[in-house]
């Protein structure tokens, strides 16, 4: 399968964190004019292996060759200087500065030793050309753009420095459909050009429409690499998680006797984001949230759990009409509401905290009398929740931001759940944790839901919408387009609606702004 | 033309703090029993320019996300220093300004290489530093003396052609020799860029350390500049703490006027500038107003109570709470 | 990439070596003031070091709290003056005046807490201009209050009693004072809601917010604290003088800050325990006493004192590399 030289070669490449391991004897090659994929499942060290690459981390062992002449990188800027251009995952753009600047920062043109901003607008304009952005204004600042933007002026920054390879880690995570197919268009152009591309993406589908060759990850080594299209989903699903993959879906009860809704929307507004939003929510119903990325599902959940500032319209709680001014009064008792929220590393946990007091924070009015924390209590809530959610720590007074993404996210889930929560809000919780912890997630969201909690669950992926909800609305531009129930709730009719279509084609995917 | 709605809302902080100090001069000179004269200019020029140092110094760190809590220490021991060596011949002269400068840079120098190196919160180090130059400033001078060169320090702090302040185009020629080339060159974007996102400055391989380290330097360079002014103005150099103090709080003061973000990344030492300007004329105000004296400190610190409470009303247009933390 | 299980001990995570190293530091600092002079090893002289500090140690026990949230209380010097002075004015109105001196004094404090924590937790400016912006009202409220003179009114015989008596012979009161003011730390930090709440803010007050912390009202609490302890320790610092002074609380504001952070407790928040600020207090006060026994000129000591903090902070006070 190979055709052609290597241009880049990795080879026995090794990294530990501390005592972690995080990559052992990984080995990968990739040749100029390809698109090669890197799957594997988080915490398959595939961020790392391209951190080594990119010069942000140093490898413990193994060698790198470029054009077959050994290298090391000491930093970005050196990685940078042999033809080695990265866009991270976590965008490494400057806020504060204009999108002039920040494409052109690795080497900006200079004037007297001043930076040339003639000269920068004018590389900056070509780099946004080149990756099919040229209606974002070089001299915006970036912090104003929208992430989705924001990504691509990441894109044209990796361009502007005429990288001979171009890392791409899970580059479309954050963009819009329409985005999406703009950058695919690039990418198989600069494939022409030439370029050799690693890309990283969770995304099925995109690996089958752009890569020539994949690579395979599992517990910080490579598994296989081989031909696209030489393996079926399945058998690439088998590589990265290293077993059998059954259906990971629980099943689902059927229609519900009908009931009061516990949760009831009556014409949700708020500023130009949300418009006009009604549903109901009742006891024991998983409730899914659809639809493009970014067209305000997550707004809908901050709105409910009392973040949003300015909203019109009513929320019915037991059918009685509630305000709720913050999150300590939607968790307050007759309400019962819990939001897992989008990250958990900023907005869930403290990462330097230890797992205990991670575990208790929302229930700190729960666990205490008079002020004062009541240790026993407290002790055994833990320990409920431990075994609960099987959530593996070392040690309860570790750090929680050593554990694993997965046991992290089952610690956020956890703390909530000690406050027995009535109504679930869940702002896409299985995004970026492995395969086994969503599969544990699906099992205890349709566990909580029998025990008569009232779910509403946004995903970005259509697989987890189809596998757990009982219904599903799907969103547009802030406001309910659609309601599937049941048997509706199939991949075509959710693509359809979140695109706002009629005709249920999904091949009009790249038409849609 | 679609060009100057992005460039005013780069500058609008500067901008903002211009209107201030322009708004505060008027109402000054307006009341001055004197009025618009170029003695009444020249007055307020030589109390500004000092403050307008120390806080261009200031926003130096501060876009760096630091801040520089020793900076008025350097002020009083450049000062002291400049009353030592700024005399005599104008070759001793020119090698006492030179020399008084060069311990400014290093002293900031040291302020950086702590943070950078030794990678100490720059409160806290430079609070230590602080310390420790302003000891060194009371060796040099126990009780307030010293002379300095009277030619060089009346021509600086008399009047160009008897109109414009020379001070006033002094710091103006700091301005466009020190800020301008420095905020225009990859050091000092990538200072910007670290005070912006640290982590995203280092994934784009940025001289970050070396910004930085120019960012305090150059700080300790304009804040000896200030105490070089200080001297001679004064004629003596005096380490008083109290003193030395105040520059450092009202710097921190006038690059909030000066619309520079205290969580860095953003600002500009003309704002700043202005932004002392502001400060100083706030407080004499009272003076053109005949009130008495001892109600300056308060008037001055409610001014400044009001001024960033002002800047909170932006956030009653917050729609998402969440916005409220960083 | 992150799949270690910390397997540190309880007791081995709870000996932070930052605490370790400021108590060895407060030792060899004893070593040292011994090679000097005998009586530096004398009960009397360490019970008199302790009564020193226990000033230091009551506002130092404010500022730590504001900065375990990752906030800074600038608004010190004035504080403690207005604290002394209104105290010491409250005097000056007969007998229910001199009954409501010292709580009268600790209430203003609180007052100028409270503006702080208002405009950090409420308006959400950063703590270190509204501290400075009411340090400078207070200060402006007091000089038009005393007319820029010290003030002539004196402590009642109640703060002189706190800060110089002694209610145990050879133990001063002061030093009970402190010892009952950091029970009710430890206690507040370690035992309650709110201390947990203060860790968590400190932290990441966006994912306290959002587990339904009432995060504004803790910043404002702890701000008012501080402002209290501020004050407090100004009344017993009146006492100690037996009146008020102008610039008493100068000398309070960077060691109080020093205190905290050589005791381990960061800068930035979420992180640090009492007893870290115990020894950095008295490590605090150890050094300005021998700095002052040796009859070293201020220069020299300032100059000390300065290398000697940037000294123990690059032992243990770092930040991890980035790299």
């Amino acid at each position: 399968m190979e055709s052609g030289a290597p241009l880049f070669r990795m080879e026995g490449i090794s990294k530990r964190y501390g005592g972690v391991r995080a990559l052992e004897n990984a080995d990968l090659s990739v040749r100029a004019g390809a698109i090669h994929a890197v799957l594997g499942e988080n915490g398959a060290g595939k961020s790392t292996l391209i951190k080594i690459m990119a010069g942000v981390v140093g490898p413990d062992e193994g060698k790198m060759t470029l054009d077959g002449q050994p290298v090391a990188f000491a930093s970005p800027a050196a990685a940078n200087a042999a033809g080695i251009a990265c866009v991270f995952q976590e965008l490494s753009l400057i806020p504060e500065l204009s999108v002039a600047d920040n494409i052109v920062i690795f080497n900006p043109p200079t004037r007297f030793g001043m930076i040339d901003r003639k000269a920068q607008r004018h590389l900056a304009e070509e780099a946004l050309a080149r990756a099919g952005a040229s209606d974002i204004h070089p001299l915006a600042l970036v912090k104003d753009l929208p992430l989705s933007r924001q990504q691509i002026v990441e894109i044209a920054k990796a361009l502007a420095r005429k990288p001979r390879i171009l890392i791409l880690d899970e580059a479309t995570s954050a963009l819009t459909a329409a985005d999406v197919s703009k950058v695919f268009a690039v990418l198989k152009r600069l494939r022409a050009e030439g370029l050799a591309l690693v890309y990283i993406s969770h995304r099925m589908n995109e690996i089958a429409e752009l890569a020539d060759e994949c690579t395979v990850f599992r517990n910080g080594s490579k598994v296989a690499s081989y031909a696209a299209g030489s393996r079926s989903d399945s058998e690439v699903i088998e590589m990265m998680i290293g077993r059998e993959y059954h259906s990971v879906y629980p099943p689902k009860p059927g229609p519900l006797a009908p009931a009061e809704p516990v949760l009831e929307t009556r014409n949700l507004s708020w500023a130009n984001r949300l418009h006009d939003i009604s549903f109901s929510l009742r006891a024991g119903e998983i409730v899914g949230l659809g639809g493009l990325d970014g067209q305000g599902q997550r707004d809908l959940l901050l709105a409910l759990f009392g973040v949003l500032r300015g909203l019109r319209g009513t929320v019915l709680v037991d059918g009685r009409a509630t305000s709720i001014g913050s999150p300590a009064q939607a968790r307050r008792h007759g309400i019962g509401m819990a939001l897992i929220p989008e990250d958990r590393k900023t907005e869930g946990l403290m990462l330097p905290m230890t797992v205990r007091d991670n575990l208790s924070l929302a229930s700190l009015d729960r666990l205490t009398r008079g002020g004062i924390i009541d240790r026993a209590k407290e002790e055994s809530a833990i320990d409920r929740m431990m075994t609960l959610l099987a959530i593996k720590a070392g040690n309860i007074d570790a750090p929680v931001g050593a554990l694993s993404g997965g046991n992290q996210q089952k610690v956020v889930i956890a703390k909530w759940l000690m406050r027995q929560p009535r109504i679930v809000l869940l702002n896409d919780p299985t995004r970026g944790i492995d395969v086994g912890t969503k599969q544990e997630i699906y099992q205890l969201l349709r566990r909580l839901a029998d025990e008569g909690a009232a779910i509403l669950f946004y995903s970005t992926d259509y697989a987890e919408l189809i596998g757990c909800c009982d219904r599903v609305l799907v969103l547009y531009d802030g406001a309910v387009k659609r309601e599937l129930a049941g048997a509706e709730i199939t991949e075509r009719a959710l693509i359809a609606s979140a695109l706002n279509i009629p005709s249920a084609d999904p091949s009009h995917r790249e038409s849609i702004q | 033309m679609n060009d100057w709605r992005y460039r005013l809302t780069e500058h609008r902080g500067t901008l903002t703090a211009v209107a201030i100090f322009v708004l505060m001069f008027i109402i000054y000179t307006a009341n001055h029993p004197a009025g618009f004269t170029a003695n009444v200019i020249q007055t307020a020029a030589n109390k500004g320019v000092l403050l307008a140092f120390v806080a261009m110094a200031q926003t130096m760190v501060v876009i760096t996300a630091g801040i520089d809590l020793s900076v008025g220490m350097i002020f009083l021991l450049t000062n002291c220093l400049a009353s030592w060596l700024v005399v005599g011949s104008p070759l001793e002269t020119a090698f006492g300004v030179v020399v008084v400068l060069a311990v400014g840079a290093f002293c900031g120098a040291i302020n950086g290489a702590i943070v950078i190196y030794g990678r100490l919160q720059p409160i806290v180090a430079t609070i230590a530093t602080g310390a420790v130059y302003f000891g060194i400033a009371l060796l040099l001078r126990p009780f307030p003396g010293g002379s300095v060169n009277e030619g060089l320090a009346d021509a600086l702090t008399g009047r160009i052609f008897g109109v414009v302040p020379a001070s006033l185009v002094a710091l103006a020629a700091v301005v466009v020799l020190i800020w301008v080339p420095f905020s225009r060159s990859v050091y000092g974007r990538a200072a910007y860029a670290v005070g912006s996102s640290e982590t995203a400055a280092y994934m784009s391989g940025m001289p970050i350390r070396r910004g930085k380290l120019l960012a305090y330097t150059l700080a300790g360079l304009v804040a000896a500049l200030g105490g070089l002014f200080l001297t001679f103005f004064t004629y003596t150099g005096d380490a008083a703490l109290a003193s030395g103090n105040a520059y450092t709080l009202f710097s921190i003061a006038a690059v909030v006027l000066g619309g520079v973000s205290l969580f860095g990344g953003k600002g500009s030492a003309i704002g700043a500038v202005f932004g002392a300007l502001a400060f100083r004329t706030i407080g004499d105000l009272l003076f053109v107003f005949d009130l008495d004296p001892l109600w300056q400190p308060l008037f001055q610190g409610l001014i400044l109570l009001a001024a960033i409470s002002l800047g909170a009303l932006a956030l009653f247009r917050v729609r998402n709470r969440l916005e409220w933390f960083l | 990439m992150t799949g270690a299980t910390g397997r540190k001990s309880t007791f081995i995570r709870n000996l932070d070596p930052a605490v370790v190293t400021a108590f060895g530091c407060i030792l060899l600092l004893l070593f040292l003031g011994s090679l000097y002079s005998r009586s530096f090893l004398s009960p009397e002289y360490l019970l008199q070091q302790l009564k020193v500090a226990s000033f230091l140690g009551i506002i130092a026990t404010g500022m730590m709290l504001v900065i375990l949230l990752g906030q800074i209380d600038l608004s010190v010097p004035w504080t403690v003056a207005t604290g002394a002075m209104m105290a010491c004015a409250a005097a000056a109105y007969g007998p229910v005046g001199i009954a409501l001196a010292i709580p009268f004094g600790i209430l203003c404090g609180i007052g100028i807490g409270l503006i702080n924590g208002v405009g950090v937790a409420y308006l959400r400016i950063p703590s270190m201009i509204v501290t400075l912006a009411t340090n400078a009202v207070a200060q402006g409220v007091m000089v038009v209050y005393t007319g820029g003179f010290s003030p002539q009114d004196s402590a009642t015989a109640a703060m002189r009693y706190l800060a110089t008596g002694a209610l145990v012979p050879g133990v001063p009161n002061v030093v009970f004072i402190w010892a009952l003011i950091g029970a009710a730390m430890v206690f507040l930090l370690r035992r309650t809601g709110f201390g947990r709440a203060v860790y968590g803010i400190g932290n990441r007050e966006r994912a306290a917010y959002l587990s339904g912390i009432n995060t504004r009202r803790i910043v404002m609490i702890a701000f008012a604290a501080s402002g209290g302890l501020s004050a407090l320790g100004g009344v017993l610092l009146a006492g100690y003088a037996s009146k008020a002074a102008q610039s008493m609380g100068d000398a309070y504001l960077l060691p109080a800050i020093a205190a905290v952070v050589l005791g381990g407790t960061s800068i930035l928040g979420g992180k640090g325990s009492y007893l870290g600020t115990v020894a950095g207090v008295i490590l605090i006060t150890l050094l300005q006493s021998i700095l002052s026994v040796t009859q070293m000129p201020e220069a020299g000591r300032q100059i000390i004192y300065g290398v000697v903090i940037i000294f123990m902070l690059l032992l243990y006070g770092r930040a991890p590399a980035s790299r």
